[in-house]
């Protein structure tokens, strides 16, 4: 009995919402484009922050990264002449590290290079990387073919390399590079190991290589080859040399960064203040740059639910004006329709039949445009992609909170409409023309 | 004196359907009390064919409202099928005039968007009818009522007394206690209206219970009793010789 009454109800609304389709399908419009935009604004923003939270995590949530900058006061206090600059990480700083600060699982200095590598023909841009063998503890870096560096390779400043994957195609062509010699400045090093890094090919899909394309087309992001620490420092000095403009700049540098990480997450901030502390002591100029990754996920999650609040109250004003829409059709039908209400409740409907009737009538438009906007809402997310190649995640949270709004809109807006259907006076209404 | 007595209608010690005491139904105009209707007392039994007959303005269509239990009486006690209705609220009410009374409106008062059948269907919608029993009898009332060729179409397919023949197969639906029929032929030609006047008097010949307001002379000599209103007040009573 109960079945067919809201079966009955159903028919009805369906009934009459089709014999005024233009004004249905128009009113329909402002859910259909407010949850669109819901799911849209979300799914951009989404993407957006695991983006950002993904490049962090790249870097390591247990890390503290030490950066060398050059001092900017030595830059202008240049002059005209043949200058030495010495600045940055040194090895006792990494020495330092090792002995001060208890928390410590491992450090890795790291000396960076960029270069030009070459195998037969090919000749391309390479970053080279001197590090230590324990440099895979702190990054995303993955062993695919061959081995890392051992610490023989270290002791004895062997002359071999690792090289990254994506190097590979370029460099050997179909060629397997283990076992070659590869080219950088002026000495050969033998390829002991390809890399491969871990969560970038977990997260990527068709998008993820294009970013790698355009990369390599604006020259930044190089592919790395890894050296023996030991043996860099040994072949390419820390003095480098750079003409410009007339003056001839000597620099000192002896390492590029020192990555610390700490055994645990919580030892993160306060390893951070030893460092800061140590590196306050021993370097008066202000020659490195101290990166928390964690600080910058947290940052970057703060930012992200600032982003979705905003995001969200647009998306949440476009539903506003399209329920207001609804309700203001839903007076006119309840206008429209006070015969006929009139007629029901002469032939025994209560009032609560009443407003069932109008309420239901109301769901069924806003979970309509509910569905369309579901649907609208989760292609447009792929055409930001597309066309801008911004990452985009639909989460299915986004879709049940569209869902939701929808079907919440409907019932906010309906209520009223319907409640002044049901209350309207039954002798009126049969009066009613 | 007042007090709700079980839905079930006591046929064996009291014949009156109806019973109406001193009731009164007055509008508040701004200051003004509007008094439309003053003491009425009555008291219809199961069966009988009644006509009330007033000039406008003598309070018939605000007798008829609290008949139909679309209103409530200022005072006095109004008693249908043995049960007090002149406290009850508006779902009880609702749930009144969905079982004991069936309406026919002068101006038919059918859905446009239903067709013949389901227009049939809607009192026994709000009642405890499966779709099947509901359809099964809105069926049966229509070929009742000469409609049986028809029962696809809209009301706006009919004409004028096809359309009220619909309405009194759905008044009929719930198998109420009294059928109240509004000027049943005041939108219609005198043939169709001739019908109309037909059916109802076999309706009475069943024995159902029935109530008409009207102008129409025509019913009034079918009737049993007119009732004649005026100023609020029952004038006279004339009883029909069969």
């Amino acid at each position: 009995m109960f079945l067919f009454r809201f079966k009955r109800t159903i028919e009805l609304g369906v009934k009459s919402l089709w014999m005024h389709r233009l004004r249905s399908t128009l009113t329909t419009l402002g859910i259909i484009f407010g949850v669109s935009s819901v799911i849209a604004m979300l799914a951009i923003g989404e993407g957006a922050s695991r983006d950002a939270q993904e490049k962090i995590a790249q870097l390591g949530s247990h890390n503290i990264i030490i950066k060398t900058v050059k001092p900017p006061e030595e830059q202008t206090a240049g002059g005209q002449q043949q200058t030495l600059q010495e600045y940055g990480l040194t090895y006792a700083d990494a020495e330092r590290f090792r002995n001060a600060i208890p928390d410590v699982q491992v450090i890795v200095p790291n000396r960076r290079v960029s270069q030009q590598a070459q195998y037969r023909i090919h000749r391309i841009a390479v970053e080279v990387v001197g590090t230590v063998p324990w440099y895979t503890e702190i990054s995303q870096v993955r062993v695919k073919f061959g081995r890392f560096l051992s610490s023989t390779d270290m002791h004895y400043k062997q002359g071999v390399c690792v090289i990254e994957e994506r190097l590979v195609k370029e460099l050997f062509g179909f060629d397997n590079p283990l076992g070659q010699d590869v080219k950088i400045a002026s000495d050969y090093y033998r390829v002991v190991g390809i890399t491969t890094e871990q969560a970038r090919t977990q997260v990527a899909g068709s998008f993820e290589e294009k970013d790698a394309t355009g990369a390599k087309k604006s020259g930044a992001n190089l592919g790395g080859i890894y050296i023996p620490l030991t043996t860099v420092r040994d072949r390419f000095g820390e003095m480098s040399l750079q003409i410009t403009s007339g003056t001839r700049n000597i620099e000192k540098v002896e390492l590029q960064e020192i990555i610390v990480k700490v055994r645990n997450i919580d030892q993160v901030l306060g390893t951070r203040q030893s460092v800061q502390t140590l590196m306050n002591r021993f370097h008066k100029k202000n020659d490195y740059e101290i990166t928390v990754p964690l600080e910058l996920m947290r940052r970057a999650k703060e930012f992200q639910r600032i982003f979705t609040i905003v995001l969200g109250s647009i998306a949440a004003i476009s539903l506003l004006v399209g329920g207001i829409g609804i309700m203001n059709i839903m007076l006119a039908t309840v206008s429209e329709r006070t015969r006929e209400i009139g007629i029901r409740r002469a032939l025994g409907a209560k009032k609560r039949d009443i407003i069932f009737q109008f309420l239901s009538e109301t769901l069924i438009l806003t979970l309509f445009g509910g569905i369309l906007g579901i649907i609208l809402g989760s292609s447009i997310p792929f055409m930001v992609t597309h066309f801008s190649q911004m990452r985009t995640v639909i989460s299915v949270a986004s879709l049940l909170l569209a869902f939701g709004i929808s079907a919440g809109v409907g019932i906010t807006f309906g209520l009223y409409p319907a409640y002044r259907a049901a209350n309207m006076d039954p002798i009126e209404s049969l009066r009613h023309e | 004196m007042i007090q709700k007595v079980d839905n079930a209608v006591n046929f064996e010690t009291d014949t009156h359907i109806l019973v109406m005491e001193k009731l009164c139904k007055s509008y508040q105009l701004g200051s003004v009390e509007l008094r439309v209707l003053r003491e009425i007392d009555l008291a219809i039994t199961s069966g009988e064919y009644v006509a009330i007959m007033g000039p406008s303005g003598s309070g018939k269509s605000t007798l008829l409202n609290l008949i139909g239990c679309l209103d409530r009486p200022t005072s006095g006690d109004y008693i249908l099928g043995g049960q007090s209705v002149s406290m009850l609220d508006d779902d009880e009410l609702s749930m009144i005039r969905g079982r004991r009374i069936g309406f026919v409106f002068q101006s038919f008062n059918l859905i446009n968007q239903l067709n013949i059948v389901e227009n049939i269907q809607v009192p026994m919608y709000y009642q405890s009818f499966t779709e099947h029993e509901s359809a099964e009898r809105a069926r049966e009332l229509a070929t009742l009522v000469g409609l049986g060729d028809r029962m696809k179409h809209r009301p706006s397919e009919l004409s004028g007394g096809q359309q009220q023949r619909v309405a009194i197969a759905r008044a009929l639906a719930n198998d109420p206690l009294i059928i109240l029929a509004d000027e049943p032929t005041g939108n219609l030609d005198s043939a169709s209206g001739a019908e109309i006047l037909a059916i109802l008097n076999n309706l009475h010949d069943q024995g159902k219970t029935l109530i008409a307001v009207t102008h129409d002379e025509g019913i009034a000599e079918g009737a049993e009793r007119i009732i004649r209103l005026l100023d609020g007040r029952i004038q006279r009573q004339e009883y029909n010789k069969r």
